[in-house]
């Protein structure tokens, strides 16, 4: 699988003679067994640049192609690449609708035509996947808490057994426990199942957890696309635009301004733990 | 994609008539309602007519939106128009298989026509230059007598802006509704009615569940803030009538006058 964003640009008035840009001239490219994650400032073209992905919105200049071919093509089978990349929207648990879990799940594997059997088989499996119990099956969707219908929602998604799994911030609104489960099931499945995944956040502490790779917009356009390490030694370029590093990042760099040899690349909790094990133990 | 649905078709710009207090422009459109079922003939019509023009004039609002509400109600103008042209009896001029027309069906129907694309285009006017809110501000103002025999003007007022304010906020729902069902193969563009209408089910569901949502998130957010209704309750702006106001008033008094008159002395 792979899925190519080539000079894409989105402008709400092409016409114009001075077009107002909400993406601009991005290209990028993502491969099976990705993980990465896409930051950005509010209103720098992230969820624009995710719908181009799965052909929600055509971009007024460049193409998207899938596996080489252009997907804005006449004849190419949109339905067919948006079941090979599931798109999870912010708050998907809104598009609920069923009269039980199981039904809502799938709906997405009902569209694709399949027999009732292979839905409901693709269905349970989908449940397993995000780890919903079997008991949940007949239950609304609408009694559940709110963690369980994301849950829900996301199932509903991987039911169509995507190739590309993009969620645009999956953990908006949940606790620290709901999101650290929502964001474990999304590694998990990239780790077993080779799902390339992209994930739309805010937090870079999640990110610098779980990304692979980060895509980071600024004002529609892409500012850099790179490890996570390497992004954040850009720190203070990132909170220009808004953003930061992870807040251990920034402790890395304080204890090397006192005069501790800590890497500055350590971006997590336990990364820290270890250089400053490290360095004490010396 | 629902996109681009105005409603409540506000033409934003600045001039006497859309600085003119509501009330006053709920008036005209009342009076010039009246006026128009009070006149009858061509002169009466020229009347009403210049009238017309001289408000447009001064609104400010290019005609092009004026007669855009027109176009919806083409049909019902065309049914009218034929209608009146077949069916009234009188003096025969033009006969052919069941069809008769006679003099005074042609007279009612050009009547009818004139009539209602004057009554459209004289209630836009009210529409293009008030903002929604400031008409429902009108409303309860102009209603207000009502509550002596209790009927709670503010009440529904309120229930009316707040449906108002709400219409974008739900289109843009049923837009996210739409992509993430599409995202999930959804097909909203194939099939036959019966197709179609089911294939709203899965669009329609949420977006009540989330109208309803979004009902009790306001109604703890208004309680939250003390609201209990209408009584003792004080407006930001509240309406107050102006020089310009009451010479609208004068002016709107003078044409229905003249209709009144023109009506009576004409033929």
């Amino acid at each position: 699988m792979e899925l190519t964003l080539k000079n894409v640009s989105y402008s709400y008035n092409p016409d114009a003679p001075e077009p107002v840009y909400a993406v601009r001239d991005v290209s990028l490219t993502i491969r099976s067994g990705d993980f990465a994650a896409l930051i950005g400032h509010t209103g720098s073209g992230k969820s624009t640049l995710i719908q181009f992905m799965n052909g929600l919105l055509k971009p007024t200049e460049g193409q998207v192609l899938f596996n080489g071919e252009d997907i804005f093509e006449k004849k190419y089978p949109l339905k067919t690449l948006r079941q090979k990349v599931g798109l999870v929207f912010q708050y998907p648990e809104h598009q609920l609708f069923e009269e039980t879990v199981l039904k809502d799940i799938c709906f997405g594997p009902k569209n694709m035509g399949l027999s009732k059997e292979e839905q409901e088989e693709r269905a349970r499996h989908a449940m397993k996947l995000v780890g919903l119990a079997e008991s949940y099956e007949d239950k609304s969707p609408f009694e559940l808490s709110g963690g369980e219908k994301r849950r829900v929602a996301i199932a509903g998604v991987l039911a169509m057994k995507p190739e590309c799994l993009i969620l645009d911030e999956p953990t908006a609104g949940l606790d620290p426990a709901g999101r650290d489960d929502i964001l474990g099931t999304v590694r998990a499945l990239s780790d077993e199942e080779g799902i390339a995944v992209v994930l739309v956040s805010h937090s870079m502490e999640d990110v610098a957890v779980y990304a692979e790779r980060l895509f980071v917009m600024k004002k529609g356009e892409l500012l850099y696309d790179d490890t996570p390490k390497a992004v954040f030694r850009h720190y203070k370029e990132l909170e220009q635009i808004g953003l930061s590093a992870p807040q251990v990042t920034y402790i890395a760099h304080a204890l090397r301004e006192k005069g501790f040899d800590v890497s500055e690349d350590a971006m997590t909790v336990a990364e820290l733990k270890q250089e400053i094990l490290r360095v004490l133990g010396k | 994609m629902i996109r681009d649905i105005t409603i409540g078709q506000y033409y934003d710009t600045d001039s006497v008539i859309h600085r003119l207090d509501p009330r006053v422009k709920l008036a005209f459109t009342l009076i010039y309602i009246v006026s128009l079922f009070v006149g009858h003939g061509p002169w009466c019509y020229a009347f009403a007519f210049a009238f017309l023009v001289f408000v447009i004039v001064l609104s400010r609002v290019p005609v092009k939106f004026m007669v855009k509400g027109l176009r919806a109600m083409l049909v019902i103008l065309i049914i009218s128009a034929l209608f009146n042209l077949f069916l009234v009896q009188g003096e025969v001029i033009f006969s052919w298989w069941i069809f008769r027309i006679t003099r005074e069906g042609v007279r009612m129907a050009v009547m009818m026509v004139v009539r209602l694309v004057f009554l459209v285009i004289g209630s836009s006017i009210m529409t293009l230059t008030t903002t929604p809110n400031d008409l429902t501000d009108g409303l309860e103002r102009s209603l207000r007598f009502l509550r002596v025999i209790k009927v709670p003007v503010h009440e529904i007022a309120m229930m009316m802006s707040i449906a108002l304010r709400f219409i974008p906020i739900l289109i843009e729902e049923v837009n996210k509704i739409m992509k993430a069902q599409i995202a999930r193969g959804a097909d909203f563009d194939t099939g036959g009615i019966i197709k179609k209408a089911k294939a709203m089910i899965p669009l329609l569901i949420p977006l009540f569940v989330s109208a309803f949502r979004r009902a009790s998130d306001l109604a703890l957010a208004m309680e939250a803030r003390c609201y209990h209704g209408g009584d003792g309750r004080t407006k930001l702006h509240p309406l107050k009538y102006g020089r310009t106001d009451i010479i609208a008033y004068i002016i709107l008094l003078l044409y229905l006058g003249g209709m009144i008159t023109m009506a009576v002395l004409l033929p």
